[in-house]
């Protein structure tokens, strides 16, 4: 596995500072080694730029092994890069050819504003989350575990959509710049178990008026979204959660 | 015992200490809770938990991360799972054998009080996440399921596929969120704390730098607790996330907190090994791997370079099986590093660099396929079928694990034996605490990865979620009060009240004695935040012309050569003069680009680096200071019989507490002897 | 504000509508395609001038009618709306645009393509229902007659002359291309809207959700076709043999 290296050419999206209305910069990078991660990369690309005393490329990284969700760009085109199931973090230069030319830009949407370079603003999420993406059990409240049972089929389900890292890569991908895979994943996650079926009505009205306020698009089941998802997260997801929210508003006597 | 720790372990039997202290410890009444402000740093497992059960119980807090949101704390990457004397598997397990595992786990370095009160808790931190939404493993009854991890002899740990860290942390993330939502809960993402702010002796507050602007903030508050995780970064190469640091620690610790045993490190001796120059972290692979992987070499140094598939059976050495027959492959951590690093030195490591050693699901697949063979009604199945049933099981259990491994070496796990390598892992190390979570700075509070108080010497798999949940959920909130309830009466000013001399005077007495009050105009919280804006500014000056990528990596090759899995009296003295040196170099020749009024991560590093220096040298000086091998620590002059630790239990059965003095290279050792009485200190043995 | 405001204004809701009158259009579609067919009857037109007269007289036919045309328009507007919306929610562009794998272009394309049927719907209304009833077109004198016609049970019916209108219409050449490809984009329309209006109505099942893309691919295939087949066989001069003769309802 050692060895091979590749000459590329990266022209990144630069924003802020030297850069105040955004545009790409192409750098060269010689001798990069096949089996370097493509954050990696940028850790050379950014020893090379302070090395002439410039300001580094910013991005988001943090765990590097593909599960905080923190890594966010848009390689190519595709958030997260060209290989399916994967981080930007876990993405590996053996995926790139010798003398290409690897365009890098931030996720783009309007809820996820630009900071710097390829740093956005996710906040927008955490705002979802707190409408209701929660259970409301405190401390201490809790019964034995095994007191609820769940069934096997039902429980891997229910993990299924918990895998989101909230990365946002969902909203990148989507032409429209919907939330829907994100917001879904958390809603389905929680009425799929028994503990998240309580509050569930009220649960995905609160979310989805959320999801609205902070100016996502609409989803027209693209399904872009499962596509780049590195967590490869279901729209089945979204159909719950279309189902969930129609029954709620209809159906029972909840408002959001 | 040094007079300035008092561990504050309650009187009575150590199965009842907890409860009984649980019922008399001082309270603080609901209506005086809403006066009272709480400073929580760091958002993981024990942050988060934290924060949020302490504004359920109606403490104002506010919450920092330097994180974007919440959810990215590091406790999101634990792969395998959370320890919880249960015994749902009905095979033994009690809080006694958790208790009696995790301190005979941790070389008898631990405090015996805390270590019981944590498998007390353990139970009750399963339930809670359970009522949260947190999809654990479960069996076909709809119960939950368990496996086995390293150090014990029964399946208690829990888990959620390969990402149980993630699955608790979203739970921890989700509570906060909703107390974000009630309002109880002020949350500051994007800003990192840069000091702490002690008044009259007590933690006050912090000062922030908000690192999207680099807008230095004053924060007080009643109290302040510390959940910044662990220092392996100082490693440089480690399974830290890239932003993990000790710094909220360690101003901690500049500011009077004793740090405790530095030295302890884990070295986690399932990892993905170094393919090169330019790696910038490591990437575990699961404890839980070793339930059904087995470890071997060649047995021949010179089948080292072979495929290791033709390698027959006999000339393999599955050398954890052989020297520990009792545990096998689940030897712990510490144990299971050095067998490696053994094997390695001998010449018989694999992989380009030699240092590797393989982890071989092939038997594990041939078992699970002849089981499901015969479950599924196949006589007689081909060897391809074995396989491919085998396979499958193998998948469903360790899917996404065997899945980042293809993906970071390119190579198929299923068809060919992994390659491992120990590497850093966690620290047993951190601030010192006393049994009510405090530090030695009264109102300072520090809990999970960021403490030393539960896993001694070494810490054993899936109990690094279990500490943290259970300081979070389950201790803090009680204890706090101890210290709290002593300050219903001291109020608390926000930033708009600049009349110091007013407030003053609206807090004198009719005898002209000034009470206690609090407000971040206070003349420490402007000092303090003076010195923070000083410090910046001296690190931007510089202007030298190295990164501060390289002296971090400079300092990580010396902390892994020298402090690493095996030292020496002479090597760490020498690692100490070298860290010097490089402390000086950073200082005159570092360059950190930009300024500090806008979003600048190399700043941010700059100021992470210069106190992993700092760290660097204790660590080194505690390691050189305990002459026996313990757990993670491990000194060449002191083992026995084919290299197993040799601990010294007459002179240094006691926790190392060092003080900051100003010498700033300097520190006093304050010791605090470990006593047990519920657990009988044996030599440590999995053999 | 209200809860039924809320919902038609919330983004899910405004799907709802997109997905409810889509599936409505569906439907519509099947009728409207049973009634065209007849023209391909080698009748010189006599079961589709009795057929189109009773769709003009029968008054609940009318008045679904004038539902269908609020339909359209509403599913038309709606769709414009969200497409607006959404590229707002865009915001800048990509350099690089690359379709993610897996996703058809259909779906990528769903305003387009919307807007490509809506033109026609125009083209289509002006050419039959406008110029029938204004009889603007050259040859106008073909439709205008009232033809007479026996019925089965010997009784006479007066129908205005539609066939006539189409005859004309479909020799011509532009209108047959504007046909063939309106249905084109029809069917790609289709092609995701069948399935999409089912996602959108959380009618998502692990057993029958398959089931419901079969039937979705094949009618967005087969429906345009078969529509297209009109212009197609009349361009032709070309009819159904004589052995078979569609009546519909």
């Amino acid at each position: 596995m050692a060895g091979k290296t590749i000459n590329i050419k990266v022209k990144v999206w630069r924003q802020g500072g030297k850069y105040p209305k955004g545009q790409f910069e192409t750098y060269d990078l010689k001798d990069v080694g096949t089996d370097m991660s493509f954050l990696e990369m940028f850790d050379v690309l950014n020893e090379q730029l302070v090395s002439k005393k410039e300001m580094p490329v910013a991005f988001e990284h943090d765990c590097r092994e593909g599960i905080c969700g923190t890594c966010s760009m848009v390689i190519d085109g595709q958030p997260h890069g060209p290989m399916k199931g994967t981080t930007t973090c876990q993405l590996h230069m053996r995926s790139f050819k010798d003398g290409a030319t690897i365009t890098v830009e931030p996720f783009r949407a309007k809820s996820f504003p630009v900071i710097r370079d390829l740093v956005v603003d996710r906040s927008s999420f955490d705002a979802i989350i707190q409408a209701g993406g929660y259970i409301s059990v405190n401390t201490g409240q809790a019964q034995d575990a095994n007191a609820i049972p769940i069934e096997k089929d039902t429980s891997e389900k229910a993990f299924d959509a918990a895998t989101c890292i909230g990365c946002g890569a969902c909203v990148a991908a989507c032409p429209n710049s919907a939330a829907m895979l994100f917001t879904s994943a958390k809603v389905s996650h929680l009425a799929t178990m028994p503990q998240g079926k309580v509050e569930s009505q009220k649960r995905v009205q609160a979310m989805v008026n959320q999801m609205d306020k902070e100016g996502f698009g609409m989803c027209s089941n693209i399904k872009a979204c499962e596509a780049e998802c590195p967590k490869e997260i279901s729209t089945d997801n979204i159909a719950l959660m279309n189902r969930e929210y129609l029954a709620s508003v209809l159906g029972s006597d909840k408002e959001g | 015992m040094s007079d300035k720790l008092k561990s504050n372990v309650p009187e009575g039997d150590l199965a009842e200490k907890w409860m009984n202290y649980r019922g008399t410890m001082p309270l603080v009444a609901p209506g005086n809770k809403r006066n009272i402000e709480i400073i929580v740093v760091g958002t993981g497992l024990a942050g988060a938990s934290a924060a949020s059960t302490l504004g359920e119980l109606g403490y104002k807090v506010k919450c920092f991360t330097f994180h974007d949101s919440p959810r990215r704390a590091h406790s999101v990457a634990a792969q395998g799972g959370i320890n919880a004397a249960k015994n749902y598997q009905n095979d033994g397990d009690s809080v006694y054998r958790l208790f009696y595992d995790t301190i005979k786990g941790g070389d008898y370095r631990s405090r015996e009080a805390n270590v019981h009160r944590l498998a007390e808790v353990s139970r009750d931190i399963i339930d809670q996440c359970a009522a949260q939404g947190v999809p654990f493993g479960r069996e076909y009854g709809g119960l939950l399921a368990n496996r086995s991890f390293g150090g014990v002899q029964v399946s208690r740990t829990f888990y959620s596929r390969g990402q149980t860290g993630q699955q608790l942390l979203i739970g921890a993330y989700s509570s906060l969120s909703r107390q974000i939502a009630r309002g109880s809960v002020t949350m500051y993402n994007r800003h990192e704390m840069l000091d702490l702010v002690k008044v009259d002796g007590k933690a006050r507050g912090i000062i922030t730098r908000n690192l999207l602007t680099g807008k230095i903030d004053r924060h007080a508050a009643h109290c302040v607790v510390l959940a910044t995780g662990g220092y392996g970064n100082v490693f440089y190469l480690s399974t830290n996330a890239m932003n993990s640091n000790v710094s909220a620690g360690w101003r901690a610790h500049k500011k009077g907190a004793f740090f405790a045993n530095p030295c302890y490190t884990q070295i986690h001796p399932t990892c993905i090994p170094v393919s090169g120059e330019y790696q910038s972290k490591l990437t575990l692979m699961s404890e839980s791997l070793r339930n059904d992987g087995r470890v071997w070499v060649p047995k021949k140094k010179e089948d080292c370079k072979k495929d290791p598939l033709s390698i027959a059976e006999e000339d393999r050495d599955y050398y954890l099986e052989r020297i520990y027959p009792a545990f096998g492959n689940l030897v712990p951590r510490d144990v299971a590093s050095r067998a490696a690093k053994y094997v390695t030195d001998d010449g018989r490591g694999v992989g380009a660099t030699g240092l590797a050693v393989y982890l071989d699901f092939a038997s594990a697949i041939e078992r699970y396929g002849k089981s499901e063979a015969n479950m599924k009604g196949i006589s007689n199945p081909t060897k391809a079928q074995i396989v491919e049933l085998g396979e499958a099981i193998v998948k469903e259990k360790y899917g996404n694990l065997f899945h980042m491994y293809e993906k970071i070496t390119d190579e198929n796990p299923y068809k060919t034996p992994m390659k491992i390598f120990p590497a850093v892992h966690y620290t047993m190390g951190g601030i010192w605490v006393d049994y009510n979570l405090q530090t030695t700075i009264p109102g300072c509070f520090a809990l999970g990865e960021a403490n030393f108080s539960d896993h001694g010497a070494n810490r054993l798999g899936a109990s690094a979620l279990m500490q943290g949940l259970a300081d979070g959920y389950f201790v803090i909130p009680y204890t706090i009060g101890t210290f709290l309830s002593k300050e219903i009466r001291t109020p608390i000013y926000s930033a708009e009240h600049t009349d110091l001399e007013k407030l003053k005077k609206e807090n004198t007495d009719e005898e002209g004695n000034i009470k206690e009050f609090i407000t971040p105009n206070a003349p420490e919280f402007i000092e303090a935040e003076n010195a923070v804006k000083e410090r910046i500014k001296t690190f931007l000056n510089v202007n030298g012309s190295q990164s501060i990528e390289s002296f971090h990596r400079r300092l990580g090759r010396i902390m892994w050569d020298y402090c690493g899995m095996s030292r020496n009296a002479e090597g760490l003295a020498k690692a100490r003069k070298m860290i010097q040196e490089l402390r000086a170099e950073y200082h005159k020749d570092v360059f950190v680009p930009g300024s500090n009024e806008e979003y600048n991560p190399e700043l941010e590093k700059a100021l992470r680096v210069a106190d992993f220096m700092e760290l660097g040298e204790l660590m080194v000086c505690d390691a050189l200071n305990r002459n026996e091998s313990c757990g993670g620590h491990f000194r060449e002059e002191y083992q026995e019989g084919g290299g197993e630790a040799l601990r010294n239990d007459e002179e240094y059965m006691y926790a190392a507490a060092w003080e900051f003095t100003q010498d700033n290279s300097d520190w006093n050792l304050h010791k605090e002897q470990l006593e047990y009485k519920d657990i009988e200190v044996k030599t440590r043995s999995y053999k | 504000m209200n809860w039924f405001v809320r919902l038609l204004t919330s983004s899910l809701g405004r799907k709802l509508i997109m997905s409810l009158t889509g599936l409505f259009l569906i439907t519509f579609l099947l009728v409207h395609l049973g009634g065209n067919l007849q023209l391909l009857n080698n009748d010189e037109g006599k079961s589709f001038n009795l057929y189109a007269k009773m769709m003009t007289t029968n008054p609940i036919i009318k008045i679904t009618s004038y539902g269908l045309y609020f339909f359209i328009l509403l599913h038309a507007v709606q769709g414009l709306l969200i497409w607006n919306k959404n590229r707002v929610a865009t915001g800048t562009k990509y350099a690089v645009k690359k379709k993610s794998p897996g996703t058809t272009w259909a779906s990528n394309n769903m305003a387009l393509l919307g807007t490509i049927v809506l033109v026609f719907l125009g083209i289509h209304m002006g050419d039959f229902w406008f110029a029938m009833k204004y009889q603007t077109w050259p040859d106008a004198e073909a439709g205008r007659e009232l033809i007479k016609y026996t019925l089965d049970d010997g009784t006479i019916s007066e129908a205005k002359n539609l066939y006539g209108k189409v005859n004309w219409s479909f020799s011509q050449a532009w209108i047959v291309i504007v046909y063939l490809v309106s249905m084109i984009g029809l069917g790609f329309h289709l092609w995701h809207g069948f399935e999409s209006a089912f996602q959108t109505l959380g009618l998502n099942h692990k057993k029958y959700t398959p089931f419901i893309r079969l039937v979705g691919k094949i009618y967005s295939v087969l429906i345009p076709a078969l529509f297209a087949l009109i212009p197609i066989m009349y361009f032709l001069g070309m009819r159904f043999p004589d052995w078979l003769v569609f009546h519909f309802i």
